[in-house]
């Protein structure tokens, strides 16, 4: 049989189905090229978006999206998601504020380790119930995204912490920049890039691909399944509660509202990035690279005079662009896969 | 010809220590017994073939060695020492690996990944070592002789080469001994020929096999002995060339019956289905053909020949570019299965569990769906007749169930694909297209669909059958289209239609014996 699929499957064909694979492989490069018409475009109808204080705002105003999509990417690769990302970082970041008007001398240090150990308490709980009680993730992150709110709400009350209760070394985080680019950009690059090598060449960040892509067959494998689901949530949480020192660090003053919302621009990240909604496929790289592209295109329209109402809805139209052109390509890869021939000849 | 359970000729290592036995094992579901008394005996280097009706106990036995169920009592001794298992993590570490009938691949992870998930090779800082990896997988193909890309994703794998990555997996894992669960249910006779061979390799190696099927033929042709399972209880343990079919399903069944109910002649009516030119691009081409009332044709041909795709096409759910389908003399519209449906078509898809059943619902539910239209009262479908109109129809079937309000993936194979022919039965089709009608069903239930589809040709009905068991085909059929590559190769009747004549069409080799 193989001779004649073989036969029938002509080299022309072989050929188209070798560019799709190539277009989902390199899903990356794709964004990449968006960003590049994207700024490029831009810069066209207004030369100073290419300047390096424009470059370095997109960085920075990317750089905590960005970082709590490569969280976002761990648990919806393992076919969870996580809504509460933004409570959490809005609590860590109020705590942060609150931290230091009591405690003006404690260290930075001290200071990320409490944001980041608040979202990893946060995340513990998400974990736990998800893989403990059997409730899906969905629905128990949609009730910590109000519990946490809650608390949040309830502790700052209408109370704002403003950057005069914060020092200036703090406040140094959100604004240095080390040879040109921003703390805030770096710290995500070296978030970004410790993460995909672990996802890539770690058996326990293989294993979270296994569980999103078949979760019956991840546990028949002996994959601890229960266990990587729940410390994708802790890690999560902790990444949140780290953004929450950052975005506290960056916009210089907290009230109960802070990042609102942000769940929904990360998990846009995310599947703009190339990462699978239902899991199984997808990587850190691409997630952060979807929030930059998402980040630029909103101040991209800004910059060229479109209404901020409208920045939201064609947001929202590439979120769903971007999910339809995956389910095109899927359903187009399908039947090229199915005749290749797996054997290699 | 010594009787079942007599002493055995010398096979394989018998003098060694058996390499697993399971003994007295028993295992119980609430009240149901799915296992009253279960035994096997693996030797080293020898397949050994375990058959039995649906439901005989089977696949417990198998969910025992696998650590998924842990018996009631009796044992599992590897090498002569008992082991337990509570997870399927400690029946994989004493090397027993099991293949079950559809693989459970990860379709995002590439080949390799799925080899060696969880286990794979690692360098220093316990990385990944990608590179040796991808040499022991290629390694692996190897042994087995099989070609398979290691980089490419396990989506779009066929079943057959799925299979192969599980082997391999196995492999990887020393396992010595390696259950196939129905493998060959979904392959070609190219495939089915592949993994003998394989299993042949992995003999000379000195693993043992242990093979479940319902193809009796297969299991005389791979296995060295055989045990036979009814009702949760060993029946009897014999070598191969000792046995003979009669003697297995007398075995299986508890009494002596036709394993293939042969169709009865119907007097042949009207042409009901004519299918003319019909073609879809780069699928199938050109075909023709025609089914009267009262007679059974079957499409044959291998897995990818084009023959479900036909059917799909004459059901109206793939949109042919050419030609035309006629029922009784009027010309359907394409691609609406509404319009083949009104006209009196029955479809019921080889793919029971995503295609003909919705899982969920209750077996009335299920049977009722194809005839909402003539049980609704307004805008209404009343409860009471929904399950008359069901248990009127189980009964007719013979459908063995708990309660009609059961879900319908609580019965076994057989029964429901007595419930997916029923919802279409009910609708009182002219033509009734059946794709791959008993396959992974039991010899018993096998034979009652037999009947049934001989009975509705009897009443005037006209058969399409879609099968890739050559002697259901030749048992069943009053003619045979063979398929090859997307086009007619061979029409036979049944006086002209053989094994030999079937295959060499199938396989693009016999137009000089074309009718």
């Amino acid at each position: 049989m193989s001779g004649i699929d073989a036969a029938l499957a002509g080299a022309p064909r072989a050929r188209a189905h070798h560019l799709a694979e190539i277009v989902v492989r390199f899903r990356e490069l794709g964004i990449v090229l968006a960003l590049l018409i994207v700024v490029g475009g831009t810069s066209i109808d207004n030369s100073r978006f290419l300047s390096s204080t424009s470059l370095q705002q997109l960085l920075s105003g990317a750089a905590i999206v960005a970082l709590l999509a490569i969280g976002e990417t761990l648990v919806i690769v393992t076919r969870n998601v996580d809504l509460s990302i933004g409570s959490i970082l809005g609590l860590s970041a109020y705590a942060t504020g609150a931290i230091y008007v009591h405690h003006p001398g404690v260290s930075l240090v001290l200071v990320i380790l409490a944001g980041a150990a608040i979202g990893l308490a946060c995340g513990i709980v998400n974990g736990a119930i998800t893989t403990l009680c059997r409730v899906p993730s969905l629905v128990v992150t949609l009730g910590t995204l109000y519990v946490i709110r809650g608390l949040d709400a309830s502790w700052a009350g209408g109370n704002q912490i403003n950057s005069s209760s914060l020092p200036d070394s703090f406040n140094e985080l959100g604004y240095g920049k080390l040879l040109g680019v921003p703390y805030l950009g770096l710290i995500t690059i070296a978030c970004v890039i410790v993460a995909t090598y672990g996802m890539r060449s770690y058996r326990s960040g293989r294993d979270l691909y296994a569980i999103g892509s078949n979760p019956e067959a991840a546990r028949l494998a002996g994959i601890p399944v229960d266990l990587r689901v729940f410390a994708t949530f802790a890690i999560s949480g902790a990444i949140a509660g780290f953004a929450g020192v950052l975005w506290l660090a960056f916009f210089g003053s907290v009230d109960s509202t802070a990042g609102t919302g942000y769940e929904f621009e990360v998990v846009a990240a995310v599947v703009v990035g190339g990462v699978a909604i239902f899991g199984g496929s997808g990587s850190v790289l691409g997630a952060a690279l979807g929030a930059l592209l998402l980040n630029t295109i909103a101040s991209s329209l800004v910059v060229i005079n479109v209404s901020s109402y409208w920045v939201q809805a064609i947001q929202g139209a590439l979120l769903v662009i971007a999910i339809a052109f995956d389910r095109l390509i899927s359903l187009r890869l399908a039947p090229a896969l199915r005749t290749r021939r797996s054997t290699r000849e | 010809m010594p009787d079942a359970g007599a002493p055995t000729p010398p096979a394989p290592a018998a003098e060694a220590a058996p390499l697993l036995v399971v003994e007295h094992a028993t295992k119980s579901f609430g009240a149901v017994q799915a296992l009253a008394d279960g035994f096997i005996e693996l030797r080293r280097g020898e397949a050994h073939a375990l058959v039995g009706e649906n439901g005989a106990g089977k696949s417990t036995l198998v969910k025992v060695l696998a650590g998924v169920h842990r018996p009631d009592s009796g044992r599992v001794l590897i090498d002569g020492e008992e082991v337990v298992f509570d997870t399927t993590a400690q029946s994989h570490a004493t090397g027993i690996a099991i293949i079950f009938q559809e693989p459970t691949l990860f379709p995002d992870l590439t080949v390799a990944e799925n080899v060696f998930i969880g286990a794979q090779p690692l360098r220093s800082g316990r990385r990944i070592d990608r590179r040796t990896m991808r040499r022991e997988v290629e390694r692996l193909f190897a042994e087995l002789g099989v070609k398979l890309d290691p980089d490419r994703i396990a989506r779009g794998l066929s079943i057959a080469d799925q299979q192969i990555v599980e082997i391999a997996k196995a492999l990887s894992a020393q396992a010595r001994v390696i259950v196939m669960d129905e493998p060959t249910a979904a392959l070609t006779a190219t495939e089915v020929d592949r993994l003998f061979r394989v299993v042949e390799t992995l003999r000379a190696q000195g693993a043992a096999v242990l093979f479940i099927s319902h193809r009796l033929d297969e299991v005389f042709a791979l296995c060295q002995r055989v045990t036979v399972m009814r009702d949760g209880r060993h029946v009897s343990t014999s070598p191969t060339d000792a046995t003979t079919t009669q003697q297995l399903i007398h075995a299986m069944v508890g009494r002596d019956m036709d394993a293939l109910f042969p169709k009865q002649v119907a007097p042949v009516g009207e042409t009901v289905l004519k299918v003319e030119r019909l073609t879809r691009e780069g699928v199938f081409t050109d075909v023709s053909f025609q089914v009267k009332a009262g007679e059974i044709v079957a499409l044959a041909g291998l897995v990818g020949a084009g023959r479900s795709e036909v059917a799909r096409a004459v059901f109206g759910i793939d949109r042919a570019d050419a030609g035309s389908v006629e029922v009784h003399g009027r010309t359907l519209p394409p691609a609406s299965p509404n319009a083949a449906m009104a006209a009196g078509i029955g479809f019921v898809p080889e793919d029971r569990r995503q295609q003909g059943l919705v899982m969920p619902l209750s077996l009335e539910r299920n049977m009722a769906l194809a005839s909402l239209q003539r049980l609704r009262r307004y805008l209404l479908i009343p409860r009471l007749s929904e399950r008359r109109f069901a248990s009127e129809w189980a009964t007719r079937l013979q459908l063995r169930y708990g309660r009609l309000s059961d879900p319908a993936w609580t019965l076994s194979g057989g029964n429901q694909q007595k419930v997916v022919l029923a919802k279409w039965l009910a609708r009182e089709p002219s033509l009734l297209i059946v794709d791959e009608p008993t396959r992974g069903i039991d010899v018993g239930t096998k034979a009652e669909v037999h009947r049934l589809l001989s009975d509705l040709a009897n009443q005037g009905v006209a058969i399409l059958m879609i099968s890739s068991e050559l002697p259901e085909v030749l048992g069943m059929a009053d003619r045979v289209i063979v398929l090859f590559e997307g086009r007619v190769a061979g029409e036979f009747d049944r006086s002209s239609a053989d094994e030999v004549s079937i295959m060499r069409a199938a396989a693009g080799l016999g137009d000089e014996e074309a009718a």
